[in-house]
């Protein structure tokens, strides 16, 4: 096949040393640690280096902890009105870019993700200090909105002159009375990339939120849904097929939530993992100060979603929940296969290269795997090594200074509302029969061997990967989409979708198949050429050459 | 129009030393625009009688867009302009970037411009180079000349060197240049020689050795520089001679700060330590 024979003139280990060539000794010897050739399932997997510092200037894929903490983890909230604290800009920029939908049909429910709140420092907020502006946005959002929850995010600036958010939100929250107010130092400078955002977003709205409403929710079945951000609707499409089966979903941090969802989140009895970078720390706080047991799970991918469905029926243990998920599984496969067989002969043997998240990267290689395509090189732009190798290595995780900067917060059990869910004994049995808890596997096993596995790709390395390897998609986000296309490949972001979604879940699966049928087989970026490629008015060399 | 700048250790004296030595350029004729650069805005007081001086930010503040020069820059004893740069209270926002934003304030108003007839603008430094706002003028060529307030004891020399080290910076990419330490004397032992040996090894001089006298404080209870408040006074001579020292200075150098164990010795080697 033709997109085969491409693949066998070049070994992997060429093509890495074909990319690290232009660097300098020093930054190729850096990147080269964070460039793995994967080896065979089975074997042990060599080490990538992973969420370290992206060598300045490098044209990084990452973004700031302001967005990883603000836009990715906050944003999808409908209720809990979102201030930036900060340059106009900041705010504006972060502001429902990466199409979280959310539903706010039922009666009396807030909706504030289609507005826009922002400090709007000015020069002369930077000398004088922003906290009376802050503290008036405050009381204006909270008489304009009364909203439940006010959360306040922290810009670079707001970092480097010293305001102290926290002390004006808690001085609100207790003038207010009714309505909670908390801050995030999420100033875009920490960490090595979004992920410190994540980090200090999961800390305060488990500090500040989870478990501030006791109150039993009914269901029989009932779960958190971590990690799922309703990009395109993914979380209607699982919320969908969750309800058919009966399991009820109490919280989903964060996509279609609300402010109640994460205050009760405490009252579920499984917490289901999908992204587990940006999410684990809530997942492990929730088992430590309440009890409740996690699972890795993932809606991407008819197959995967099968499979999430099987283990969360089979830690309930309830052979009706049991059959039912078979009878939901039995109802929603045929069209999944049939659409899957139509497409199937179109997509077989091509090639995908996925640039993208802490998670997605690795889930969409089910969908491409369904459609016969298969990855041929893949990375996370804000994973840490665990998200490459699995959960094992977290011990021997090096904590550098950047880490380090971050906080971990001590949680221990809640002296009365900690109820382990499943005894010790229980949980034995569970992993007894094959069912890992707290597991996560990483992208390096699932992927095939001499595959490239690359962390924190750039602009750069991208463009030397698909001249290379000519792939027949490349998935990435908005900033890599334009480059790509203009390479001559089909370019589809999965930080957003572009227009397209949902491809999570059954409907989602069938989705995806239709689009990346129509991009991959469409030639459309092949001939669209630059005038200066068609004619060139003149040509060089550089003296190096 | 000369730009000079003084900086020097916090409580050091600056901004009474700037303005006594302001003073003494004004007797001799010369037009002097003096730009505090303190949050507290007191670099001024002594030459416009303690008047309370709105700040350029307070101004930009309350005003927004419309400032005029006027409303910032006050006249004060012998025909100087003083101009408070101003800041935050302690604690909060962030003082260096009023500084910068001051700075350019003015010269969009075309305080410097050739049209106001300036000899001199002095620029009066809070404390030590402690941010990239503080060294604003030492960047750019906001300030030409650089002369340092110390006096003989150690932590005032410490800091001494360490704004030389801020002056060799933008002086390698700019056109700044160290003038000379002025030294306003604590009455240490050995101060002058000191002070002159530290100067030599810094490559540049001792441009003035100011004695202490109580004449400085009784001036101030008054809200005046010496000059001012009782021109024969031998004090006021001191100042008069600084400020012809600083006239006629040429020596303008790249200042070599020097290395904790070399500063260090020459402590030890004065027998301050000793003491």
């Amino acid at each position: 096949m033709e997109t085969n024979t491409k693949l066998v003139q070049w070994d992997p280990t060429d093509v890495k040393t074909e990319m690290l060539k232009k660097y300098p000794p020093k930054v190729a010897r850096k990147r080269a640690q964070q460039i793995m050739i994967n080896e065979a399932q089975g074997n042990e997997t060599p080490e990538i280096t992973a969420n370290v510092r992206t060598i300045p200037g490098i044209i990084t894929m990452r973004g700031c902890t302001y967005a990883g903490c603000k836009g990715v983890i906050m944003g999808p909230t409908r209720d809990i009105v979102n201030i930036t604290h900060g340059p106009i800009g900041c705010g504006f920029y972060s502001w429902l870019t990466r199409r979280n939908q959310t539903d706010a049909s039922a009666a009396g429910a807030e909706n504030y993700m289609p507005y826009c709140f922002s400090t709007d420092m000015e020069d002369k907020d930077i000398i004088f200090g922003g906290e009376k502006k802050l503290e008036a946005a405050i009381q204006e959002a909270y008489d304009l909105f009364h909203p439940r929850a006010i959360a306040v995010f922290a810009t670079c600036p707001v970092g480097l002159i010293g305001d102290d958010i926290h002390a004006v939100t808690k001085k609100m929250k207790e003038k207010f009375g009714d309505c909670n107010v908390f801050a995030f130092s999420c100033e875009g400078y920490k960490g090595v990339s979004q992920s410190a955002g994540h980090h200090i977003a999961n800390n305060q709205i488990f500090r500040h939120v989870v478990g501030e409403n006791n109150e039993e929710k009914p269901g029989e079945f009932k779960i958190n849904l971590l990690g799922e951000y309703n990009i395109g609707g993914d979380g209607f499409e699982i919320d969908r097929i969750l309800k058919k089966c009966g399991i009820t979903n109490i919280a989903t941090f964060s996509g279609n939530s609300s402010y109640d969802q994460f205050a009760s989140a405490h009252t579920a009895n499984l917490n289901c993992v999908m992204c587990h970078r940006s999410i684990n720390y809530v997942a492990d706080m929730l088992e430590t100060k309440f009890g409740i047991p996690w699972i890795k799970v993932n809606f991407i991918g008819a197959k995967a979603t099968a499979k999430s469905l099987r283990r969360i029926a089979k830690y309930f243990g309830d052979e009706k929940l049991i059959n039912r998920v078979e009878e939901v599984i039995a109802e929603e496969m045929p069209e999944v296969e049939r659409v899957q067989s139509e497409v199937r002969p179109r997509t077989e043997g091509k090639t995908a290269m996925m640039f993208v998240g802490g998670s997605r990267a690795h889930h969409y290689q089910e969908l491409f795997n369904e459609m016969g395509m298969k990855t041929v090189s893949a990375g996370y732009e804000f994973a840490h090594r665990d998200d490459y190798e699995g959960r094992q290595v977290i011990p021997n995780l090096k904590v550098d200074a950047d880490s380090r900067n971050i906080e971990e917060l001590e949680v221990e059990p809640d002296p009365v509302r900690y109820k382990p869910r499943k005894t010790n004994e229980e949980m034995k049995a569970l992993e007894a029969t094959g069912f890992p808890f707290k597991d996560y596997q990483g992208m390096a096993a699932d992927m095939g061997e001499k595959s490239l596995i690359i962390d924190d790709l750039n602009q750069y390395e991208a463009e030397k990967l698909v001249e290379i390897l000519k792939p027949n998609i490349f998935c990435a986000g908005i900033k890599e989409k334009y480059s790509i296309q203009k390479l001559g490949i089909p370019m589809k972001q999965l930080h957003s979708y572009d227009s397209g979604g949902p491809y999570a879940g059954f409907k989602g699966a069938v989705n995806f198949y239709r689009e990346i049928d129509r991009l991959v087989n469409s030639k459309v970026w092949e001939y669209l050429k630059a005038p200066w490629q068609l004619n060139p008015e003149l040509s060089a060399t550089y003296v190096w050459e | 129009m000369r730009k000079v700048a003084i900086y020097g250790k916090g409580g050091i004296g600056k901004s009474t030393t700037t303005q006594n030595t302001v003073a003494g350029l004004a007797e001799m004729g010369k037009k002097v625009m003096v730009v505090g650069c303190d949050p507290k805005a007191d670099s001024t007081r002594l030459l416009l009688g303690g008047l309370a001086q709105k700040s350029v930010l307070d101004t930009l503040r309350e005003e927004g867009e419309d400032v005029e020069l006027d409303y910032i820059r006050k006249p004060g004893f012998g025909q100087t302009w003083c101009v408070e740069s101003g800041g935050p209270e302690p604690g909060v926002g962030c003082a260096g970037r009023g500084i910068i934003t001051s700075i350019n304030m003015l010269e969009s108003l075309g305080a410097y411009d050739a049209d106001e007839g300036l000899d001199y603008a002095f620029y009066d430094v809070l404390g030590d180079v402690v941010c990239g706002g503080f060294a604003m003028p030492i960047r750019d060529g906001k300030a030409e000349e650089i002369y340092i307030v110390c006096s003989g004891e150690m932590m005032a020399m410490y800091a001494a060197n360490n704004i030389c080290k801020g002056i060799m910076k933008y002086a390698q990419s700019g056109s700044v240049r160290l003038g000379g330490l002025i030294c306003n004397s604590r009455n240490v032992d050995n101060e002058m020689e000191m002070i002159e040996e530290l100067a030599k090894k810094i490559g540049t001089q001792m441009i003035y050795f100011v004695p202490r006298d109580n004449d400085v404080q009784r001036a101030e209870i008054n809200r005046k520089t010496v000059i001012e408040w009782n021109p024969k006074a031998p004090q006021a001579d001191h100042y008069r001679n600084l400020a012809k020292a600083i006239d006629a200075n040429t020596m303008k150098v790249i200042p070599k700060p020097l290395a904790i164990e070399e500063l260090e010795k020459l402590l030890l080697d004065f027998g301050l330590l000793a003491a």
